[in-house]
């Protein structure tokens, strides 16, 4: 199958290449504010004490919200230039300098690092303020608000960066910041250990961005945005290859796409905003955003892209089958999220033609997933932090806010126009046909089954009958948690609309950096539309069935294959026990028995005869001047001997 | 002595003259009765003896020396290593005890065994090596000794080898000052005076004895430390003994005196023999060798503050001592 | 008269001097044994250096005599000093320098 379009490449690359960068002048020079913000609160918050403890998550909001009125002025300073002359560097210092390997820590803020910068600090903002409310009883809530502080330092960090290596930075700091957060609550066992299975699957992914950067290197010379890409062209395919499957393996890792997808429904231990704003809105986008900044790379890989490809399918399905099965609500959603990261790589892979909605999508899924999943957590804060959704139903009346909030998230995320998931999912969709109609009936069959997970959820939730816990009191929560809410299910509805059109959209706005392409399209654009929608309906229409018109039992009924299947996350933790946990445990036992027996053996030995023969030895230090005179004269009869020996012929 | 170089000298001037006689005469009469002294030196049980027997090893090493033209190195063997080192040696092992007499019982396990083998070994390799040389007859050192050996010597020590005699006098005196340095006590309580020893002798001792102790007994047979002095009523007097030979045994037994003296006492009682009477308190480690000698008991030659007198005082305060 | 038996003869006292250092335990006649050897060596020093007609041997054999004066100075108040902390004259005694 032909899933790139050789000929448009070259035409991307050259697109590419139109837009300089810049030296920054003027205000654009201060975007080093918008990390050093966060990161301050961060380091005020961590290192001020328990003197802080009441006043904490207001310094925590106001870092955020001080970093996004800065993202916001520096995004209408950048309006005021052309439109392809939105690219600067924004030079701090050199990093360090070995031989030939230059590494300075500069910035690069163009048009696809402002779209994420405003969407990290805008969601998070509202997240942070969230977050005052939800975390209110919680006694260790100043450090809550450090390590969000933390984490939107090291993910601005992360999209600013104009160097793989500062992006690295970044990329471990906002691991480091998603174990701490997920790993919260760390007196519960199952918390701490799903924080060390996040970090450790995070690992696999950064063994390969360090690969990448290390070919890199060797190709390059240097990592670099600039080199990098400026050299791209004169590269060899084969390394191009290996560059971009590496960096798939690091995003993989870090935006849980398959087959390093495990780690992120167990994240969800950690506190529901964290869920928000790093396993949904933020962080796990991240591996998309890598993709699409080195579409220079992509674009001349294109085995690596069809990798991509795959990868987003694969993912997309089985993150949207996970969600099917899902009771636990949160879990539900992070399938969802999984499956939502897929429809972005399967895009960001497709190159040219779905760079711009690969990002669209991001940031519309940040808005309405943030969305889903606070309303999420205000359900949760509202009947004792039960996640079960066989707990939960009927709670439309009981809080009335979070309903409606989140009732057009799930429009959203669904795909019903005009809300925001319709315009980014439906190009996606589109883009994919316009590749390959098998993977377009893939993504469509996606959106089918979003539908029908997401209608379980909602209907679980709040429609169906009342399966409470006995002592579960719902109740609104208050208003600084609804607040956020209400602002992303405005933009759940506005965002994608708002997106498209407003001055141009976002495929424009986009494009110096992504370059623009279109396929021809099997099937007129309505047909497809209307198919998509055929097919979201029937999801929906058959999760009505299943459990408005039946009543849904408290204890989850065996299901089919499929079902356990997926209650199980796809087989996923069993087949890397399996493939690689138990081998591996092997493989150091053995290991721990040859350095037991073999090489502590070999210096134990050793020891052990040198200390034998020391304590024979010993018996020759008699203490006896005598015997020493004895020692004495032997060797000097010795000597002469030997002298002899040598003298006569 | 110039008779012993006259001797040598004779005896070398035949040699070189003839070549048989003289010389070898000399030899073989001086080289059994070197290997005699060293014999006598490694086999002696008292160390007395073998240092006499030392002595005499080297005596007829000095004599040979004289036979090899070296009337220098003869005369100075003699008078330097026979006459100042072995009187230094002598000097010694009185201070450690003459009458001291060693086991023969080797104490380290092997330790003979083995060095006869070594020694053996050694023995046989150095004559077999010495034994199978041609060597060939003695130049003589008539033509290197223009103006006689001493001459000769001198010009060397202060010419050619000036530096190593310099170098020689310095360890001379380095090892005299760190003998000092090694046998020097420093005392660490005052010295009593005189008064305070005799206060101290009437306080804590027995009254009678606050004149001194009585002498050994002098008689017309028996003038000997080792014999008991005969108290007003005849019985003998141990304290007049030297505690350091009662210790060792060397002390005679009442009986073995009374034979020699007949009769003891005006009642015609024999004393029962010389048993510890109250002065007999004296502790035998103590008096084997910490007096430092036979003589320690002559008041009169001990012209040191103590009183030897007051023996238990005495004790005490030079336990501490220690001279 | 031929060198050779003043060098077995010196051989001989070597030895001797040599059995009487290991097999004796009085300090005192161990270093007297010492001192024998070492005139023994000096022995053939001097029967050397009349074989050579060269009396340098005669000085090396002075100097030793000048170093023994030395070492049976230090020696004995070695001696002297062993003597009087353990009251024993015996070499065995003073083996506390070991493990």
């Amino acid at each position: 199958m032909t899933l790139t379009n050789v000929v448009t490449l070259g035409l991307a690359a050259q697109t590419e290449g139109a837009q300089e960068v810049h030296e920054a002048s003027g205000l654009i020079s201060t975007t080093w504010l918008l990390i050093a913000l966060p990161l301050l609160g961060a380091a005020v918050l961590l290192l001020g004490g328990r003197r802080l403890d009441r006043s904490g998550h207001l310094i925590g909001c106001a870092a955020v919200i001080g970093a996004f009125a800065w993202a916001v002025v520096l995004f209408v300073d950048m309006l005021s230039h052309d439109a392809h002359e939105r690219a600067f560097s924004v030079p701090l210092w050199e990093w360090f300098n070995a031989g030939g390997y230059e590494v300075r820590l500069d910035l690069l803020l163009d048009q696809l690092s402002i779209a994420f910068v405003l969407l990290i600090t805008g969601v998070g903002s509202l997240i942070h303020v969230y977050s005052i409310g939800y975390m209110e009883h919680d006694e260790r809530r100043r450090r809550f608000f450090g390590y969000l502080n933390l984490f939107v330092a090291a993910m601005l960090l992360l999209v600013l960066a104009a160097d793989y290596l500062v992006l690295f930075i970044g990329w471990e700091g906002v691991g480091l910041a998603s174990y701490l957060l997920i790993g919260f609550w760390q007196y519960k066992p199952s918390a701490a250990i799903a924080a060390k299975k996040a970090f450790v699957v995070n690992r696999v992914g950064d063994m390969g961005m360090v690969l990448a950067l290390a070919s890199m290197l060797v190709v390059f010379g240097s990592t670099s945005f600039e080199i990098v890409f400026a050299g791209a062209d004169g590269a060899q395919t084969g390394w191009l290859n290996t560059i971009g499957l590496l960096l798939l393996l690091a995003a993989c890792g870090k935006s849980a796409q398959f087959p390093l997808q495990s780690w992120l429904l167990d994240a969800m231990e950690g506190p529901t905003p964290v869920s928000a704003l790093i396993h949904a809105a933020t962080m796990v986008t991240a591996g998309v955003y890598l993709v699409v900044r080195s579409a220079a790379i992509y674009d001349l890989a294109p085995e690596a892209r069809t990798a991509v490809i795959l990868v987003g399918t694969i993912t997309l399905l089985m993150g949207a089958i996970i969600g099917c099965a899902k009771d636990d609500i949160k879990k539900a959603l992070a399938g969802s999220t999984m499956s939502q990261i897929g429809y972005m790589m399967l895009a960001a892979g497709l190159g040219p033609a779905g760079y711009a909605f690969a990002i669209f999508h991001l940031i519309t899924h940040g808005f309405f997933k943030a969305n889903l999943f606070l309303g999420a957590g205000s359900v949760m804060h509202g009947m004792n932090d039960e996640v079960n959704m066989r707990r939960f139903g009927a709670l439309r009346s009981a809080m009335p806010a979070t309903f409606l909030t989140f009732a057009v998230g799930y429009l959203a995320i669904i795909g019903i126009p005009p809300f925001a998931g319709f315009f980014s999912k439906d190009r996606i969709i589109e883009a994919a046909f316009g590749d390959n109609v098998l993977i377009g009936l893939c993504a469509m069959i996606g959106a089918g089954v979003t539908a029908f997970y997401m209608t379980r959820v909602m209907l679980l939730t709040f429609f169906t009958s009342k399966r409470w816990e006995d002592d579960a009191h719902p109740h609104e929560s208050p208003r600084v948690m609804t607040w956020p809410l209400w602002a992303l299910g405005f933009l759940s509805v506005a965002g994608g609309l708002g997106l498209l059109y407003i001055g141009g959209g976002i495929v424009d706005w986009l494009e110096p950096v992504t370059g623009e392409e279109h396929h021809d399209l099997p099937l007129p654009v309505a047909v497809l539309i209307a198919l998509t929608m055929t097919v979201v309906v029937l999801g929906a229409g058959v999760a009505w069935f299943m459990y408005q018109r039946r009543p849904v039992p408290v204890q989850a009924p065996a299901g089919n294959p499929l079902t356990v299947a997926a209650r199980k996350d796809l087989y996923g933790d069993a087949f890397n026990e399996a493939v690689l946990m138990r081998p591996g445990q092997y493989l150091t036992r053995s290991l721990v028995y040859v350095e037991n027996r073999g090489v502590d053996g070999a210096v134990i030995g050793a020891a052990t005869a040198v200390g034998g023969l020391s304590a024979r030895w010993r018996r020759w230090q008699t203490g006896f001047v005598r015997s020493y005179a004895l020692t004495m004269l032997a060797g000097a009869g010795l000597i002469v001997v030997a002298m002899l020996l040598v003298r006569v012929p | 002595m110039s008779l012993l170089t006259a001797v040598a000298a004779q005896a070398s001037e035949t040699s070189t003259s003839s070549g048989t006689t003289g010389e070898e005469v000399l030899f073989w009469i001086l080289a059994p009765l070197a290997v005699l002294g060293a014999l006598g030196l490694v086999l002696s049980r008292k160390a007395v003896h073998g240092a006499l027997f030392l002595a005499m090893t080297m005596v007829s090493l000095a004599l040979l020396f004289l036979a090899l033209e070296a009337p220098f190195l003869g005369v100075v063997q003699i008078v330097v290593y026979t006459g100042a080192i072995m009187m230094l040696f002598l000097f010694v092992i009185m201070l450690v005890g003459v009458d001291a007499t060693d086991s023969r019982v080797e104490t380290i396990r092997g330790q003979r065994g083995a060095a006869a083998l070594a020694v053996l070994g050694v023995l046989v390799l150095l004559t077999a090596v010495t034994g199978r040389a041609a060597l060939p007859d003695p130049i003589g050192t008539d033509e290197a000794t223009p103006d006689g050996n001493v001459y000769a010597i001198a010009d060397l020590i202060f010419g050619r080898y000036v530096w190593a005699f310099e170098v020689v006098a310095i360890v001379l005196i380095t090892a005299a000052v760190g003998a000092m340095a090694l046998t020097h006590k420093e005392r660490v309580t005052r010295r009593l005076t005189q008064r305070e020893l005799s206060e101290r002798r009437f306080r804590d001792g027995d009254p009678r004895n606050a004149a001194g102790l009585p002498v050994p007994g002098v008689y017309a047979r028996h003038n000997a430390v080792d014999t008991p002095a005969l108290l007003p009523d005849g019985t003998p007097a141990e304290s007049s003994v030297p505690a350091v030979l009662v210790a060792r045994g060397a002390a005679r037994p009442a009986e073995e005196f009374a034979e020699d003296i007949g009769e003891i006492g005006p009642h015609g009682q024999k004393p029962s023999g010389l048993q510890p009477q109250g002065e007999g308190d004296q502790p035998e480690g103590d008096a084997t060798a910490g007096e430092g000698g036979p003589n320690d008991d002559v008041p009169a030659d001990d012209g040191g503050a103590d009183d030897d007198g007051a023996r238990p005082d005495q004790d005490e305060a030079d336990g501490g001592d220690a001279r | 008269m031929n060198p050779t038996p003043y060098l077995v003869l010196a051989t001989i006292l070597f030895t001797l001097g040599g059995a009487g250092v290991l097999l004796r335990r009085n300090a005192l006649i161990a270093f007297m044994s010492v001192e024998l050897m070492l005139n023994a060596a000096n022995l053939a020093f001097v029967t050397f250096a009349r074989m050579h007609g060269n009396i340098d041997g005669q000085i090396v054999a002075f100097f030793v005599m000048v170093i023994a004066a030395a070492e049976v100075v230090v020696g004995l108040a070695i001696i002297v000093m062993i003597f009087r902390t353990r009251r024993s004259a015996s070499v065995d005694d003073a083996s506390l320098l070991k493990l």
